[in-house]
């Protein structure tokens, strides 16, 4: 289970770093971009942000899912725990 | 600002320190092997733990430092907050289960698992203590920051009251004290922060002249002539006579005006603008604020001494806005989404300040107001560490992609992070508790972008000292509710603190004294060495917070970061993915990126200013932010240095192959 949990931890891991990636190199090399709106009224820092915060809790929740903590880590999911 | 202390505050303080202390006791009394006050004997719950995580990380750095960036600067706070997350994510998936197989007590267990090397043991076990005392002073620094408002003590007072009773907590407890310690606050913060951020939403954005003493900022539009002439009146003010820009005035980098009441001498200070490019355009003068420090000693609030009590002499409380969409004066509750779409059309009033040197040395700050457009304030690049981004010098933007580099890294190299794994059962465990303090700890982050914007909002906010933010916008709520979030965030640094103290009292017993210089201890005697080495580290966190209480300790955690990330991340990682690395690579690529990316942060412009009091420009490196340099140069020395040994037998090479 290790080499596989490690793997799946691996791909999503590089996910991530592309979308971390992506939102620094868009502050530092276009940041006038970010004050862009995007959806409903909102700037691309605003959803851009909120997206990488978001994405780091799914891909972890996915990551406890592939390595099989399924059942009983998904329901502790809840922030205000 | 004046801070009063209520009794309701003192009284929840007092009974939430009070009840720490006291459960923090109970629980240490099991703790009397070195198993149990290092590791608390594995036997902590994953979920317990994970919440934990939680309350480790969100220090007083998250709490206090960010929104009060965001506060003054907006979204650059919150740029922060998403490194600061995102560095969970190579913990998640890169370390825990690691770290977790290999290890036992401490970092340089873990890295010295296939060596048993004393170099290695040597080297972890020193960087384990710099990256701790880096990752202290900002939170003894946080820790004065509270204790002012709340009981009205001066800063240094709430520092040697933070570091006595963690050095209590920690010299009578353990690991498993600290845990749940640390569950507890982790738990109340975050809680505690939602309904703050309720409150914000339900309050909704108000236009304003000034903030919450009623004070009305003026604002005065005098003809060109009028202004130039200097004949005894300014702007339809007799007795007014403007100053010459003299004893420091005339190097401000703004353009302050200074008016004289030639009837009652008083002198008021000004930040002009010209309402147009023209030559004969109107001036516009703004109201600014000043705090003097005189040579002797003394306070002077604009001109006058500072007061102690309310109705005297005192700077202004500030944050308002001057415009909302629609021209309407109140908005009523909003929603998360409306809050922010709202503020993005609305004119915000931001604070900034300038200080002035006189010939007698005495100093003045000037804290004069500046509009800004709310889509200003919720993009990054208004704070002067990350203005860079918009400079077309390339250093200033690798600076900003430095810090980034180092927030991603730093986290999953953070000794009192790393040591939290051993707390529980096995990989497993130590997987899932990751994954709910990257819930809880993610969720805190989106409430820190609205606290802090709240507090910008609140009319609360004070000029000279933006770490108070989070807790005067809870102030101005509700007394309670201050009482309660400021013991909250008090008792979750007492937690960090004491995570911290008891990762550095771990590598000087563990790493340093029993496996460097072979200290022959029982196990009752190695607790009791790390109980000393833990006052130790107190006093010297205690010295330190209080030298550094100026900097905001976001920023040093920033720094804190870099050095763990430099000197932590390179080996933590080649040993696990690659069979080739050596104990001497170990030991070159800790102690290069520790000893660089120190040097590079002393030698930095920001250590010049803010610590020595030199000039930010004299400074020897280019930019402050080392990562981006030091963290690939402990990968390469790594390498270089390991390719250049001869590889030893490995002790367990089933572990050394499983990834």
């Amino acid at each position: 289970m290790a080499s596989g949990s490690s793997r799946s931890g691996l791909i999503l891991f590089a996910v991530y770093l592309l979308l971390y990636g992506g939102f620094v190199a868009i502050n530092a090399f276009a940041p006038n971009s970010m004050e862009l709106t995007l959806i409903s009224g909102l700037n691309v820092a605003i959803v851009y942000g909120f997206a990488l915060i978001v994405g780091a809790v799914v891909l972890s929740a996915l990551y406890g899912l592939l390595c099989g903590d399924l059942s009983r880590s998904s329901e502790d999911q809840e922030p205000q725990a | 600002m004046i801070y009063e202390s209520s009794w309701q505050a003192i009284a929840i303080f007092f009974l939430f320190v009070g009840f720490t202390l006291g459960f923090s006791f109970w629980l240490g009394r099991k703790a009397k092997s070195s198993e149990g006050y290092f590791a608390a004997h594995g036997q902590i719950p994953w979920f317990v733990n994970g919440i934990a995580f939680a309350g480790d990380y969100l220090s007083a750095a998250s709490f206090l430092g960010l929104c009060g960036m965001i506060a003054f600067y907006g979204y650059d706070g919150f740029l922060y907050s998403i490194g600061y997350l995102a560095g969970w994510i190579v913990a998640l998936f890169v370390v825990a289960e690691p770290m977790k197989r290999l290890g036992k007590f401490t970092f340089a267990d873990a890295l010295d698992a296939q060596f048993n090397s004393r170099g290695i043991k040597l080297a972890a076990g020193i960087s384990t203590l710099v990256v701790s005392v880096f990752y202290l002073i900002p939170q003894m620094v946080g820790a004065g920051a509270l204790v002012t408002p709340l009981l009205g003590f001066e800063q240094w007072v709430g520092v040697v009251m933070v570091g006595t009773v963690v050095i209590l907590i920690v010299v009578t407890a353990g690991m498993v004290s600290t845990t749940w310690v640390q569950f507890l606050k982790g738990a109340l913060l975050v809680v505690f922060s939602a309904i703050l951020t309720w409150m914000i939403l339900q309050r909704g954005l108000e236009v304003a002249d000034g903030g919450a003493d009623g004070h009305k900022f003026r604002q005065l539009t005098i003809k060109h002539a009028d202004f130039i002439d200097n004949d005894g009146s300014v702007g339809g003010q007799s007795d007014t006579q403007v100053l010459t820009a003299e004893d420091g005035w005339e190097k401000a980098k703004e353009s302050f005006v200074r008016l004289r009441n030639t009837a009652t001498a008083e002198v008021t200070v000004w930040l002009s603008r010209r309402s147009s490019e023209q030559p004969d355009a109107d001036w516009i003068l703004s109201e600014a604020q000043t705090l003097t420090l005189t040579s002797d000693g003394k306070k002077l609030v604009n001109g006058l001494p500072k007061g102690t009590k309310k109705g005297e002499p005192e700077l202004h409380p500030v944050g308002y806005l001057t415009e909302l969409p629609g021209g309407v004066r109140k908005t009523g509750p909003l929603s998360p989404i409306d809050f922010f779409r709202t503020l993005q059309q609305s004119q915000v009033v931001l604070w900034r300040n300038e200080k002035l040197t006189h010939t007698d040395g005495s100093t003045t700050t000037v804290f004069y107001p500046r509009i800004t457009p709310g889509g200003q304030v919720l993009r990054p690049g208004e704070h002067p560490t990350f203005r860079g981004i918009r400079s077309e010098k390339f250093t200033d933007k690798i600076n900003f992609l430095s810090l980034m580099l180092a927030l991603f890294c730093g986290t999953a190299s953070l000794p009192h992070i790393l040591i939290r794994y051993y707390t529980v059962k096995d990989a497993g465990s130590a997987r899932k508790s990751t994954i709910v303090g990257i819930a809880s700890i993610g969720f805190f982050y989106v409430l820190t972008l609205y606290l802090g914007l709240g507090a910008m909002t609140s009319g609360e906010l004070d000029v000279s000292d933006e770490n108070m933010s989070a807790p005067l916008l809870a102030k101005g709520m509700n007394t309670w509710l201050f009482a309660a979030i400021s013991a909250i965030a008090f008792t979750t640094v007492l937690g960090t603190v004491s995570g911290l103290i008891l990762a550095a009292a771990g590598a000087v017993t563990h790493d340093l004294l029993s496996s460097v210089l072979r200290w022959k201890m029982s196990d009752t005697e190695k607790v009791r060495v790390a109980r000393i080495s833990s006052v130790f580290v107190g006093a010297i966190a205690i010295v330190l917070g209080i030298l550094f209480q100026k900097m905001n300790p976001t920023f040093l955690v920033g720094w804190a970061f870099s050095v763990a990330a430099s000197a932590n991340l390179p080996s933590l990682v080649m040993i696990l993915f690659w069979p080739r690395v050596t104990r001497q690579g170990i030991v070159a690529a800790i102690v290069v990126g520790m000893v660089s990316s120190m040097t590079w942060v002393l030698l930095s412009g920001e250590s010049y200013s803010r610590v020595y009091g030199l000039d930010a420009a004299d400074a020897i490196v280019p930019f402050s932010q080392p990562g981006i340099l030091t963290i690939p140069l402990g990968f390469l020395t790594l390498i270089v240095v390991s390719l250049l040994t001869t590889p030893q037998p490995k002790i367990s090479p089933t572990e050394a192959t499983s990834h």
